[in-house]
């Protein structure tokens, strides 16, 4: 411990600024859930009383179901779409030493680096130039370019402690193309494939820009929740569907965040044959 | 690898019956490049249907003009000339960059000194630290900035709990509707794409470079200066573009907390789109951003390049 001299000292005032830190990240969302619970039309302190009346509004509200159910079907369909390319590009890109791989990555990247609003608008120029209706299917075009990104990246971090010889020693054995990808390839493979299913999906449920440029009568939750954000008088069962969001939301990435570093950590657990 | 020897067995045995399409096969299960393309064509194909042909559909849309619901073709410069003609495009577009510049600041500021605990201090806890800085920033960026407008609002949060202990008279009005509360908005919203690239790059110095620096005699401050920081630039220049780059044409947090005087160039770029129904001039708008964005980067860029240089 030694080393460097950094490390002998764990906490000191670093510890406390990361600690502030975390609550800066943490306190401000957490206001959601505090107020969908308090007795009042009215977001102010004092809190008033303890209520679930406005989870109660929430859950009766039609258009609200009707978008809760678009944004699943849009989410599933973009987690499954885009996690399989994310993994070919992933793939090809640590199996293979390909030439211009740098370009080729980058470009994948680039949903990353180009605002929302841009990659919404080019992509309803183009839907409207190819007479394509606005429905959930363009929402889903849309949000399968931005999740590849992360599925690939996810991917990537998975698949790159992966021993090629693996595979090799299976084809040797006897084994076709399609029987190594089930028992070897697949089981390896799969901590990533649950973090980038989970991650995209999330992704997707959460999306508001580009589905706020693509989405034509029916509409996500997001849109749904931005539509409702106009009337005061709403607010309270926005607040309840947000924490039901954040809360659904929080559980799912922290699973995800969970399996996919533990699959990258512990190489020698994963499970080699099924 | 058995795969290669079945189809040269099969070509050498069988020339006339397999023919060309065996033969054009084993040239391709041979050649690693082609089978790492065909892998990758999927995706490929992908992104450029839906990514670069949008793009190049919106940069001739600008050319256009709109003619009530339908769209004029002939190739014109005239929502350029508009851009530059109406002061408040411009004006908006360098506002939102300045605003841009400043989050980018304070994100990247704020977001050093954690990406460094993590790196040099948590030892055994690195993966609970890194969910926990993770976890927020996939929540719902709506409901994040949605946030903001209930702790900065007049009747919101911050007034309404100074008024309930006796602190406040009267709500201050100024918390909200202004670019101050846009740039607080998204420092907070983009602190993970701040903090995990400053993260990353300080995880991969070398840590005998810090002990050698101790060993020729440098302080803490001093083995900092030149050696971490320098190296961990990578890191900040791709935090600082990764939150730079959306934040320029974000219209969520300035529509919810930015109030008229908060309002930035993707609000116009979105009305365009919208209330105004001036498509074309809402890409020309766009292109010229981007443009905008891009030669700022570059500069920047060239800029750190030059400064290097220099060190």
């Amino acid at each position: 411990m030694r080393k460097t001299g950094i490390s002998s000292r764990k906490f000191g005032p670093l510890g406390v600024y990361a600690v502030v830190y975390l609550l800066f990240l943490y306190v401000p969302v957490l206001f959601l859930p505090l107020f969908s619970f308090n007795d009042s039309i009215y977001v102010a302190f004092p809190l008033k009383g303890f209520t679930l009346e406005w989870y109660g509004k929430m859950a009766a509200s039609g258009g609200l179901i009707e978008a809760l159910f678009n944004s699943l079907k849009v989410a599933s369909a973009v987690a499954i779409f885009s996690t399989i390319l994310g993994t070919l590009a992933a793939k090809a890109v640590t199996r293979y030493r390909l030439r211009g791989r740098g370009p080729i990555v980058g470009m994948i990247m680039l949903p990353f680096v180009i605002p929302g609003i841009i990659l919404g608008i080019s992509i309803l120029v183009l839907a409207n130039a190819a007479g394509l209706p606005l429905t959930l299917f363009t929402i889903a075009i849309g949000h399968t370019l931005i999740a590849v990104p992360f599925a690939m990246l996810v991917m990537i971090s998975r698949l790159e402690g992966f021993d090629r010889n693996l595979e090799e020693a299976a084809m040797d054995l006897g084994e076709n193309a399609w029987m190594t990808f089930w028992r070897v390839t697949f089981p390896l493979a799969l901590p990533g494939f649950i973090a980038s299913l989970l991650l995209t999906f999330t992704e997707s449920f959460d999306e508001f820009i580009l589905a706020f440029f693509l989405a034509g009568t029916e509409v996500t939750l997001p849109v749904y929740i931005w539509s409702q954000l106009r009337f005061p008088s709403k607010l309270p069962n926005v607040l309840a569907l947000g924490s039901c969001i954040l809360a659904a939301s929080f559980f799912v990435i922290a699973f995800s965040e969970w399996v996919r570093r533990r699959g990258v950590r512990g190489e020698a657990a994963a499970p080699v044959v099924a | 690898m058995t795969e290669h020897a079945k189809v040269t067995v099969g070509v050498a045995a069988e020339p006339e019956r397999l023919g060309l399409r065996v033969w054009v096969r084993a040239l391709f299960l041979r050649s690693e490049q082609a089978r790492g393309y065909a892998l990758l064509s999927p995706t490929l194909i992908y992104m450029f249907l839906v990514l670069a042909l949008p793009l190049g559909l919106l940069v001739t849309f600008s050319f256009w003009t709109q003619n009530y619901l339908d769209f004029d073709r002939s190739f014109t410069f005239t929502n350029y000339i508009m851009f530059f003609q109406k002061p408040i495009y411009p004006a908006l577009l360098w506002k939102s960059i300045k605003m841009s510049g400043a989050v980018t600041l304070a994100t990247v500021i704020l977001a050093y000194p954690m990406a460094y605990f993590l790196a040099f201090r948590v030892k055994r806890a690195k993966m609970t630290w890194l969910i926990l800085i993770t976890v927020p920033f996939w929540t719902s960026y709506l409901l994040r900035v949605f946030a903001w407008k209930i702790i900065l609002g007049y009747e919101g949060v911050i007034n309404s709990g100074l008024k309930s202990i006796g602190l406040l008279e009267n709500s201050l009005e100024f918390l909200l509707y202004n670019p101050f509360a846009v740039v607080i908005t998204l420092a907070h919203a983009w602190a993970a794409f701040a903090i995990l690239p400053i993260y990353v790059s300080l995880e991969k110095i070398d840590r005998s470079l810090l002990e050698a620096a101790t060993d020729l005699g440098d302080g803490p401050m001093m083995r900092f200066l030149r050696v971490t920081l320098p190296l961990s630039s990578p890191g900040v220049i791709a935090a600082s573009l990764f939150v730079f780059i959306p934040t320029v044409g974000d219209y969520v947090t300035p529509s919810l907390v930015g109030g008229t005087t908060g309002i930035m160039i993707g609000n116009i770029i979105q009305s365009m789109f919208g209330k105004a129904n001036n498509w074309p001039m809402g890409g020309a708008i766009a292109v010229i951003s981007m443009l905008s964005i891009a030669l700022l980067i570059c500069a920047f860029l060239w800029l750190i390049q030059r400064t290097k240089r220099l060190v």
